[in-house]
């Protein structure tokens, strides 16, 4: 029998422009044409520096862009990259996504878990409630990018609701609002609170999930989370999945393969 | 229809998880095994805390692959809650080790050994690291070496994974037999090679070299696993770019007892273990054929 081979060698592409988002984040886009669907992502290796998983926060079919949150050695290498520079990608790699353009829906995003549901949001009807949580007003990634209303919240109470995305979600929900799927992307204890909260309210959640990657395509483990690998069987993930995936908000792997809890391994991960 | 005794365990199919792939956790090892892994492999263990490379380290060839994710590990004493969650596994297990001495391949070998594993594995024969691993394995004396000494301190049975760079390969499976190795695992990846970017002009991996694997090396393992079987008495594991049911038949052909599958987790997905097994089924059924009767069968001298 004959097995198809894949072609998934890097391709090189030069940023073509580059918008800072606010002071914490920038945006780099690239005139391409690279097949995708929401909730992928692809490796970006920056020569001589290192290679990690971005999604893409714009598509269109003639380019598409990263969002960077410059905090450990890559991204504050990334963000000063600018028009002309070289990057090498390869993907995209993962399941995105189970979109339901024509359902009643919720996109509960936390500070930059906006970028990977961004390109959701563009496809999602205007019945679509958005609830978009960061710890103050400088890190709400795209404040004025959809023509869809959004309920904000910070930590500090510095723009929109003081508190937290759950507040709001359970808010919409005691109002009587029926939600047919709420699709989540934030830190993961903000995740597990919304995926508790869908849980307990019987409604299906997707959430885009972050662990340590290297291959991209579900050979090396680096990624693996309970019995899923995060690179290939994710990185969203369904309330089936998140059901038997005993790592979820619980543990995760180091470059080393230890297994840690996540406060350890984020830590570390905002370093890197 | 597959089941079959190795070394005193049942298997229910000859295929094995070749170490490196997937293999972090007790979670995920089971998964392959659900999904018709006849034997998982744990990810290398080594004497010390040790991150791997930079990426990139793994790179898609398209009829390939090239890694140097150089041989991350938490270390063998900081993996207390792994081997908690691994004693209660209802699945065959070969532990990997690796060292950087004679001595660390000792010491790893022998506290891994009491977690009970059903089979250790020795490593000598990973190319990206300078220190561990192949420059073991490229060398009659320093091979047996390593295997006499974990041989003296395990009551497991030990299996010692080749490398394809050494000069003669059946020479040094030999060595191992004689210093004591119950099975012999061929190959591990190939090469070293090298992919570099003509826009930035450098190398793609970070490590720069990369072991070579997926279909692109089967042909070496197969003439590897040739060779071996004609030198030696004791098992073989045989892979190297196995991804069909056809490919294990023809490695087992050339003298392997079980077949080992890593690269083509990538191309048919983790239920690769069940396909290959029953793809061939398929064949040794059409054909009215057993394992036994076709292990070897390339060997015309040996019937």
């Amino acid at each position: 029998m004959t097995i198809p081979m894949t072609d998934q060698k890097h391709i090189m592409l030069r940023v073509e422009e580059k918008k800072m988002e606010s002071r914490e984040f920038a945006t780099l886009f690239f005139q391409y044409a690279l097949p995708f669907a929401p909730g992928q992502f692809i490796m970006v290796w920056i020569p001589g520096i290192d290679e990690k998983p971005y999604t893409l926060s714009y598509h269109s079919d003639k380019r598409f862009a990263i969002t960077i949150e410059a905090k450990g050695i890559f991204s504050q290498k990334a963000v000063t990259l600018d028009k002309g520079d070289l990057v090498g990608i390869r993907g995209p790699f993962g399941k995105g996504f189970d979109i339901k353009p024509d359902e009643t829906v919720a996109v509960v995003a936390g500070g930059f878990g906006m970028a990977p549901l961004a390109t959701l949001v563009e496809t999602l009807n205007k019945n679509t409630t958005i609830i978009h949580g960061a710890k103050s007003k400088a890190f709400l990634l795209y404040p004025e990018r959809f023509n869809i209303q959004r309920q904000f919240c910070t930590d500090d109470g510095s723009f929109g609701h003081k508190g937290l995305v759950t507040d709001l979600l359970e808010k919409e929900i005691a109002s009587g609002k029926h939600f047919d799927c709420v699709y989540t992307c934030g830190p993961e204890i903000m995740m597990y609170h919304v995926f508790t909260l869908c849980e307990h309210h019987h409604i299906p959640c997707q959430v885009s999930l972050e662990r340590y990657m290297r291959c991209g395509f579900g050979v090396c483990g680096a990624c693996v989370c309970g019995k899923q690998v995060v690179c290939r069987d994710g990185p969203v993930f369904n309330t089936d999945a998140l059901r038997q995936m005993r790592d979820f908000n619980t543990r995760a792997l180091l470059k080393s393969g230890k297994a840690v809890d996540l406060t350890e391994y984020f830590s570390w991960r905002c370093k890197s | 229809m597959m089941t079959l005794q190795f070394l005193g365990k049942t298997l229910k199919n000859p295929t094995v998880l070749a170490s490196g792939i997937l293999g972090n956790s007790k979670d995920i090892l089971e998964r392959v095994y659900e999904n018709g892994c006849g034997l998982v492999t744990m990810k290398s263990i080594g004497p010390a805390p040790r991150d791997g490379h930079k990426n990139p380290t793994v790179l898609d060839l398209g009829h390939g692959m090239i890694n140097a994710v150089g041989l991350p590990s938490p270390g063998y004493l900081n993996m207390e809650n792994e081997w908690k969650n691994l004693e209660q596994r209802d699945f065959p297990l070969i532990a990997s080790v690796y060292g950087g001495s004679v001595r660390e391949y000792q010491m790893v070998a022998e506290f891994v050994c009491s977690k009970k594993p059903d089979f250790i594995e020795i490593n000598i024969s990973c190319p990206n690291s300078e220190q561990h691993g192949m420059i073991f394995g490229i060398n009659r004396q320093s091979s047996h070496d390593v295997v006499s000494a974990v041989k003296s301190v395990i009551n497991v049975p030990l299996i010692v994974k080749l490398t394809p760079q050494a000069p003669d390969i059946a020479d040094i499976a030999k060595a191992c037999e004689g210093a004591g190795a119950d099975v012999i695992c061929a190959i591990n990846t190939a090469g070293p090679g090298m992919v570099i970017d003509i826009e930035s002009r450098m190398p793609v991996l970070a490590f720069k070299k990369g072991g070579l694997s997926g279909p692109m090396i089967k042909p070496i393992a197969v003439r590897c696993v040739f060779d071996i079987y004609k030198a030696v008495n004791i098992p073989i594991i045989g892979l190297g770019g196995i991804t069909t049911g056809e490919d294990a038949i023809e490695i087992i052909m050339a003298g392997a007892s079980l077949v080992g599958i890593g690269s083509a987790v990538r191309y048919r997905g983790i239920d690769v273990f069940q396909q290959v097994a029953d793809e061939m089924d398929d064949w040794l059924s059409t054909h009215q054929l057993s394992l036994k009767e076709i292990k070897g069968a390339a060997h015309k001298e040996k019937k």
